[in-house]
């Protein structure tokens, strides 16, 4: 075949066969890779279990959903399309750079392949790919070298900054792509010169252009440039090749399997070791993550995949109030672990330290809400929860829990509540003056039983403003007709922070107690109006009976026309709704509520900013309420702001905890008379026709 | 017969301790006619200031006088006491921290009954002592008998016995010294360094007697002015609920309740604090409590003595001044 | 170093109001829960401590009825070595002196360095720590908030005063001190700590073993009895003053100047 000029594989440099160097590059570079792929993996081999070979399909589909469809890397508008637009290039160019490094071995092989019809039109494909990917690649180094977003920077307690890191992983991208436009140029040139039959190239692309200057080049040089380039594209191939596990961008090839073993079960938490049953815990050494070796393969692969986006501190309400928690460097700081104690030459570490103390503060450790703003954002689906929980739970099993945290879980034991209260106070909301009168609330057990079980929970039955929430549930649900009890004293806390919070043996008495009481009930469903009691006994608690929010029981008997509303009291008045972390994120509830409340004739609603699954935390509920966090303003004010920014002048949210956080937040904002909370129930109450 | 009582008077840089007089009028309810001594260990003229200031109200002083007892050794005065005091008398001290460290080694060493942190003395029968004892934090009262044939040391809660001012008593004082030196000053385990001072301007509202607490009502920060006069007019200290501590407008120092701190005052001033059970429970041993509130249904109205219905911007600053011009 | 740290099992009270029985005997029992008293909690903590920098045992003590294991079992959980329960019939009822007699009769039976007592309990006497260092003849201190171990042969306590001042003493060994809360921070104890001290065997000491003559324990070795209880009187709420705002100051003036609210 003729050819304009020598291909690679036909080349020689200083008189040597240069398919030599192509051969010795190709070899040692897979080599170097496999070495450090096998490095990196060795610690997931001695990790904790974790199973998640289940759901095959659903795991494959959702694979190629977030790591090829790239869902959620929009929700950042400019940065997901640049990197749309970088990952799209790159795989339509990995094909033609593969198929580059075999055609400096043999010539015949990158013939066969551009000759063919698919090959035409791939050569114009990557042309075009690989014009996006440069400019994507300009416009990247710009915004991190420049403009430097905020979201990117490294505060001093974390670490080192890594813009360097980026900016030259994106100099080695284009460098890539400026090899293999300049290579494919200028044997295009040469063709042309030569008045070969060279191939079209698509306008506007870099190649085109760089044809276009290279034409008027001897083709001595464009047969140097030739070869230059593609020997520099090689070798800059296997470097990032081998560059990848060094740092963040290991996530080029972790964000498969990442996305393919993500977690399927939203809302519950990861038993303490996978395997072990309930029944079998007592028999533990050791409880949740001290070591790093205690974490599961899983979590470290997470660890891995992190690619410093930064989105999920930027969602995260902690960092927003200044707490010392910043769920992107639990990420960075084990990876930055991994890489210190299982370094590439040389054996494991053997001193293994307690991660607590050492790469993680307690504090930083109890900041986490668990609102899952973190996992809703990340594009690679990096859990944080699961992994906050076992570090918790490794801190309860060494005793360290702050003291703020020790009475209400002391009161949770003996009591089954947070306050310490005396069981049979539990019931003393039905008893209000007023109320008592009207409503006979039945207390289901041994004597009575009832359809459905509404379950209060410690906050609503004890704290003198929730009881409201209480009074007007068991209002709307008469209204509704439904027939229902409590439990009474038999109630005890749902446990849903207990878990969250490290107490699992705890959670577990909680929880046995609770499912006897409604089992015993004999109900069919239960109802509750808060979401961590909802969260809890719908992916906590097995083999209980249906549980639903009241806003789901509301919207449907809105719908059946059970429930007949009367227009809006204050027509002046702009609602908008607070999704609350348990209803929304880790349930998906999100339209219920928002049904509920444009069911009321006449209503005006509003979104906030940050609605739906980016809903801002109020600042934690359970035993968050207890724990004093250092920070430097609420949650529950910023997101008081969100709401007045919002041009809102009711905040309508349904969950107990939301009320007292925002409650709080408007007190101690200023926002007297201005802003109001109300539960999505009361609202319903006072509206009832 | 006429019973002798005794008083241990606790004092410092030459100034009894209200205690002093509260002691007296323990003593007269155990037997209005008991004659009272009252015994004072210290040295050199802050001794006698103390002995002569209080010679008014007991009929007798006793004054052991030694450099070593410049600061008072609850080891060392224990075993001064049991060489002076006569076998089956009573003794009693304040429930403080002084009276803590002495008492309870006394009365076996003097092999006397002990009767700790007596709020009320309802007289003798017989050999039996009668009194009125508080358990569980002041939630329960217990009348309880102390058998005090072979003598007593009692302790009376600071502030439950009202001072008596009588005075009149022209009392003597005497010497004790040399009777309770005989044998040289007691050689004890426990040796006095220093006393480290609280930090300046760290304000431990756990260990004050007036508190004024301040919750949501005071609205702003800038209005904190009025609960600062308010406290310096009552001489008491400053502490709030949690939102305030929220608003950083006072540190968590600060802060009554199960998430801060519990204290245990005289009497606690709860100025625009609604009483959440998590402020309430911050606060122990059942003080005197004012609540001053808006919001006629605010539950601190459930737990507070005395109650006024006002905005506490308005009454509070009328409230200081008044104080101001009581003196 | 040996420790010994005295504990009680106390009804929790914390977050209700405490009842009196029908006939006045006793508070109401039915709901209460238990668990160890507060201050021994510190004291257990401060012991574990102290044992991990110098070395030596933590051993805990109570006096009480089978029931009073639990409190042993959730401080041994916590990290004392061993526990010890001192349990006869002939001790119930014992006043603050017998209570101290039968532990200074467990004492006699071992080698202890210190022994710490909570401040004081559920009865607010803080009484036994005092009179076991005076049985004992050794040197007490009580309200402890620090503890500086010097040599094995004294330590250096600060104890807190009025005006969260620090009184610094040195002391001998071996010695008793009472611990104030606030000297350090408990560690946490969870259902499954407390599990795994379920096998742990505790000791009872009667006053056979003891070598306690009865006469000399329980009710008849009491100077001091418990005759009832009754609630002080609270009053429904409180009594809202009406009147003029100048009024009102002006009887609340009076009302703080009675109750010591003016200084």
């Amino acid at each position: 075949m003729d050819t304009a000029l020598i291909p690679p594989a036909g080349a020689y440099v200083l008189s040597i066969p240069a398919v030599v160097f192509s051969v010795l590059i190709l070899v040692a570079g897979t080599g170097i890779f496999a070495y450090i792929i096998e490095k990196r993996i060795a610690p997931l081999f001695s990790a904790a279990p974790d199973p998640r070979l289940d759901h095959f399909k659903k795991r494959f589909i959702f694979m190629l959903k977030y790591a090829v469809g790239q869902y959620r890397q929009p929700r950042y508008l400019l940065a997901g399309i640049i990197h749309i637009v970088i990952f799209a290039g790159f795989m339509i160019l990995s094909i033609h750079s593969a198929s580059l490094v075999l055609t400096g071995i043999s010539e015949d092989f990158a013939a066969s392949v551009s000759n063919s019809i698919v090959g035409h039109i791939y050569g114009a494909l990557k042309d075009v790919a690989s014009t996006f990917v440069l400019l994507a690649c300009v416009i990247a180094i710009i915004r991190r070298g420049i403009f430097k977003p905020k979201r990117y920077s490294v505060p001093p307690e974390y670490g080192k900054d890594h813009t360097k890191e980026a900016i030259f992983v994106l100099m080695l991208i284009s460098t890539l792509m400026v090899c293999d436009m300049l290579f494919e140029a200028s044997l295009t040139a040469a063709g042309i010169q030569k008045g070969l039959d060279t191939e079209l190239l698509v306008p506007g692309t870099g190649t085109r252009l760089a044809a276009g200057i290279l034409l008027t080049m001897s083709s001595v040089k464009l047969q140097t440039i030739h070869l230059v380039s593609y020997f520099i594209h090689d070798l800059t191939f296997f470097f990032f090749l081998c560059f990848l596990p060094m740092g963040k961008h290991f996530h080029v090839i972790t964000s498969l399997p990442n996305t393919f073993f993500m977690k399927l079960d939203k809302g519950t938490v990861k038993p303490v070791v996978w395997g072990v049953e309930e029944e079998k815990l007592d028999d533990l050494d050791s409880f949740g993550v001290k070591k790093f070796s205690d974490f599961t393969w899983k979590h470290m692969l997470d660890f891995y995949t992190c690619a410093d986006c930064g989105r999920c501190s930027d969602q995260c309400p902690a960092n927003a109030v200044g707490r010392p928690l910043s769920p992107r460097f639990i990420s960075i700081k084990c990876r930055d672990y991994i890489f210190k104690n299982y370094p590439l030459l040389g054996n494991a570490a053997t001193n293994k330290k307690n991660l607590i103390g050492n790469i993680f503060t307690e504090d930083e450790i109890w900041s986490c809400t668990t609102c899952g703003a973190c996992e809703a954002e990340c594009p690679l689906m990096i859990e944080y929860i699961d992994k906050i929980v076992d570090l918790r739970r490794g801190m309860v099993d060494d005793g360290i829990v702050p003291q703020s945290l020790q009475k209400p879980l002391r009161a949770l034991e003996k009591r089954g509540n947070p306050y310490g209260k005396m069981e049979k106070k539990r019931s003393d909301w039905t008893k209000e003056k007023g109320f008592s009168e009207k409503y006979k609330v039945k207390i289901i057990g041994k004597k009575e039983t009832a359809d459905a079980l509404y379950f209060a929970d410690s906050i609503t039955s004890f704290d003198d403003r929730m009881q409201e929430i209480a009074r007007s549930a068991v209002r709307v649900l008469h209204a509704a007709g439904v027939d229902f009890g409590i439990l009474g004293p038999a109630e005890k806390d749902s446990g849903n922070e207990v878990r969250r919070f490290g107490e699992e043996m705890l959670f577990q008495e909680l929880k046995d107690q609770n499912t006897d009481a409604i089992l015993n009930s004999g109900v069919n469903k239960i109802v509750t109006t808060d979401p961590h009691a909802f969260n809890s006994l719908k992916n906590d608690y097995k083999d209980i009976p249906q549980v639903e929010h009241i806003s789901q029981v509301i919207a449907r008997e809105i719908k059946s026309g059970a429930i007949r509303l009367n227009g809006v009291e204050d027509s002046s008045a702009v609602y908008t709704y607070h999704d609350p972390c348990y209803l929304g994120r880790h349930n998906g509830i999100y339209d219920a509520p928002r049904d509920v409340i444009d069911a009321i004739p006449g209503i005006t609603r509003v979104e906030m900013d940050k609605s739906s699954d980016r809903s801002f935390c109020c600042g934690g509920g359970g035993l968050m309420l207890f724990y004093e966090p250092i920070e430097e303003k609420r949650m529950g004010q910023l997101r008081v702001e969100m709401a007045k920014e919002a041009g809102a002048t009711v905040i309508v949210t349904a969950c107990p905890f939301c009320m007292a956080n925002i409650e709080d937040a408007i007190k101690t904002s200023g926002l007297e008379g201005k802003m109001e909370v109300i539960d999505l129930v009361e609202l319903i109450d006072r509206h009832i026709k | 017969m006429v019973r002798q009582v005794f008083a241990y008077i606790v004092h410092k840089e030459g100034v009894a301790d209200d205690t002093a007089l509260e002691m007296v009028a323990a003593a007269k309810r155990i037997d209005s006619d008991a004659s009272i001594t009252a015994i004072v260990a210290g040295t050199g003229a802050d001794l006698n200031v103390v002995c002569n200031e209080i010679a008014s109200s007991y009929q007798e002083v006793w004054k052991i006088d030694s450099e070593a007892l410049s600061y008072p050794n609850a080891e060392a005065i224990r075993t001064l006491l049991v060489r002076i005091l006569p076998k089956e008398g009573l003794i009693i001290a304040p429930h403080d921290t002084f009276g803590m460290d002495l008492a309870p080694g006394l009365s076996i060493k003097l092999d006397a009954a002990y009767l700790p942190d007596a709020v009320d003395i309802e007289g003798v029968d017989e050999n039996r002592l009668k009194a009125v004892r508080q358990e569980y934090s002041g939630q329960v009262s217990t009348h309880v008998v102390c058998d005090i044939s072979g003598g007593a040391v009692i302790t009376a809660r600071p502030g439950s016995f009202k001072a008596d001012e009588s005075k009149g008593a022209g009392g003597q004082v005497v010497d004790k010294t040399a009777e309770a030196l005989e044998g040289g000053f007691p050689e004890t385990g426990r040796r006095f360094i220093e006393v480290a001072e609280a930090e300046v301007g760290d304000v431990d509202i756990t260990k004050s007697d007036i508190l004024v607490s301040v919750g949501r009502g005071i609205e702003d920060e800038d209005n904190l002015e009025i609960v600062y006069d308010l406290a310096r007019a009552m001489g008491g200290d400053v502490a709030c609920s949690r939102p305030v501590v929220d608003a950083r407008w006072l540190e968590k120092s600060r802060q009554v309740g199960t998430s801060g701190k519990t204290v245990k005052p005289k009497v606690y001033m709860a100025l625009g604090i609604s009483g959440s059970f998590q402020h309430q429970g911050g606060i122990k041993g059942s003080p005197f409590m004012v609540a001053i509130n808006k919001n006629p249904k605010a539950p601190i109205f459930q737990a507070a003595d005395v109650g006024v219905v006002a905005d506490i911007l308005d009454f509070v600053p009328e409230l200081t001044d008044k104080i101001n011009g009581s003196r | 170093m040996e420790i010994l740290v005295c504990i009680k099992r106390v009804p929790d009270t914390s977050e209700n109001e405490i009842n009196v029985n029908r006939d006045g005997t006793d508070i109401e029992r039915d709901d209460l829960v238990y668990s160890v008293n507060e201050w021994d909690n510190y004291a257990v903590e401060e012991a574990i401590q102290i044992r991990d920098r110098v070395c030596g045992s933590v051993t805990v003590v109570t006096v009480g009825d089978e029931e009073t294991e639990e409190v042993v079992r959730r401080e041994m959980a916590m990290g004392a070595d061993k526990g010890v329960l001192l349990s006869d019939e002939v001790f119930k009822n014992s006043d603050g002196r017998g209570i101290a007699g039968i532990i200074k009769a467990e004492v006699k039976k071992g080698k202890y360095d210190l022994i710490l007592t909570g401040a004081q309990a559920d009865d607010g006497a803080g009484q036994v720590g005092g009179m076991l260092a005076a049985m004992l003849d050794w040197p007490y201190a009580s309200l402890a908030t620090l503890i500086e171990v010097t040599d094995d042969k004294k330590i250096k306590v600060g104890r807190e005063i009025e005006g969260g001042n620090l009184e610094m003493l040195e002391i001998d060994l071996p010695c008793v001190l009472s611990i104030q809360t606030g000297i350090n921070e408990p560690r946490y104890v969870g259902i499954r700590g407390i599990r795994k001290t379920a096998s742990a065997e505790i000791p009872v000491h009667g006053a056979g073993d003891l070598g306690l003559s009865p006469e000399s324990v329980g009710k008849s070795g009491s100077k001091i009895k418990q005759l009832d209880y009754f609630v002080p009187d609270a009053g429904e709420g409180a009594e809202i003053l009406e009147g003029s705002v100048d009024e009102i100051a002006e009887k609340l003036v009076e009302l703080l100047k009675a109750r010591g609210g003016i200084k």
